[in-house]
């Protein structure tokens, strides 16, 4: 079923979060990995284009993710969850959406800062909409560093949760995100 | 007599000498303050060997000293701003400010203050104290007078072009940016509005 039901998630839904999975942690290790290279290293130049253009394919992707969800309400969090953890499973949840649009969009500020748009595998351009902010690149720099290793440790949580959900309660937490039903 | 326009060095040195009698010696240094709208720090380094960049300070403020009568007197004291450089790419410019480069945050200003002049018809050595990442150094840059006098809208002003090359790991900035980008060329163009 592409959309969701009232105990299980659609393929769109499923498909989406783990292709938005997949690639926020590939993101993440190479923006880590691309700023700790040296400047005659094969990759100075790739890699940061890469990134870029992947932030901005996930960008559109975290967009289209949270339209689905409005459309196509998740199913409810499976019963017998305490109340804290359900309101802290609640707000992870809408932090993770928040910060798929956040991250890449913090990136786009770095790299439009001074006017230039961000190529998309030579295929298009993005172009820069804020470039009047003096140092833009220096702020937006420190926001995306901050929100990305932020939002690295509450994806570390979501899959510990999701992993206590499966081993030690038991549920359908995670095998309803994975399974077809 | 004859005309002073078909001899003008006599004008000069009826004048110098007049000068040199009467005025007193505060007199022949005049001070100009740094025009920022007329003034561009500038850099260049080469990128693999291959071409030039070129970058700026954008923000920059100081004074110089000039004396007529003796150059020698003359001075000069600037400090920029250093997160203000540019070099037209965002993510260039804020690797340039973080701690590989220029840590601005630990050095927000870089400066010179001269330490001598000297000035032979138009072109001069100027050296001087410049400090940037946070280490002192003495530097001598090629100067030449450009040009000064009165202005169309009531002042006086004199410009000066000074060149200068400095090796970054003098400076503390250890990067390695291969072997063709050890030296950094200092393009200074400044004209100063005299204080009247």
């Amino acid at each position: 079923m592409l959309k969701n039901s009232a105990t299980h998630y659609g393929t769109i839904a499923k498909s989406l979060h783990w292709l938005l999975a997949l690639t926020l942690a590939a993101q993440f290790a190479l923006g880590w990995y691309m700023t700790e290279l040296s400047y005659y290293d094969r990759w100075y130049h790739d890699a940061p284009a890469i990134h870029k253009a992947c932030g901005m394919l996930l960008w559109s992707l975290a967009l289209l993710r949270i339209l689905w969800a409005i459309y196509d309400h998740p199913p409810p969090l499976v019963r017998g969850m305490k109340e804290w953890e359900r309101l802290a499973a609640k707000a992870s949840h809408s932090t993770l959406y928040l910060m798929t649009l956040l991250i890449p969009l913090s990136g786009y500020l770095i790299s439009t800062a001074k006017g230039h748009a961000i190529d998309v595998f030579g295929l298009f351009e993005i172009p820069a909409l804020f470039p009047a902010v003096k140092q833009m690149e220096d702020l937006a720099g420190k926001v995306h560093y901050i929100l990305a290793f932020g939002t690295a440790w509450l994806v570390l949580a979501h899959v510990l949760a999701a992993l206590k959900h499966h081993f030690i309660e038991r549920d359908e937490t995670l095998t309803r995100m994975i399974s077809h039903k | 007599m004859k005309s002073p326009t078909r001899h003008p060095w006599l004008t000069t040195f009826a004048l110098t000498l007049l000068l040199a009698l009467t005025a007193p010696a505060a007199l022949a240094t005049q001070t100009y303050k740094i025009d920022p709208t007329h003034t561009f720090i500038q850099f260049r380094i080469s990128h693999l060997g291959f071409s030039i960049l070129n970058g700026r300070f954008n923000e920059v403020k100081g004074h110089f000293n000039y004396d007529n009568a003796d150059p020698k007197k003359s001075n000069v004291s600037m400090e920029v701003n250093t997160a203000s450089v540019d070099t037209n790419h965002a993510e260039r410019d804020k690797h340039l400010r973080s701690k590989d480069f220029l840590d601005v945050e630990k050095y927000p200003k870089a400066t010179f203050i001269s330490t001598s002049f000297h000035e032979d018809g138009k072109s001069g050595s100027l050296r001087g104290d410049l400090t940037l990442h946070g280490v002192t150094r003495n530097v001598e840059f090629y100067v030449q007078r450009i040009g000064g006098g009165k202005d169309p809208w009531g002042g006086h002003r004199m410009g000066f072009k000074g060149q200068a090359s400095i090796k970054l790991k003098d400076f503390g900035i250890e990067r390695d940016l291969g072997p063709a980008s050890e030296n950094l060329y200092l393009d200074a163009y400044i004209e100063g509005v005299r204080n009247d």
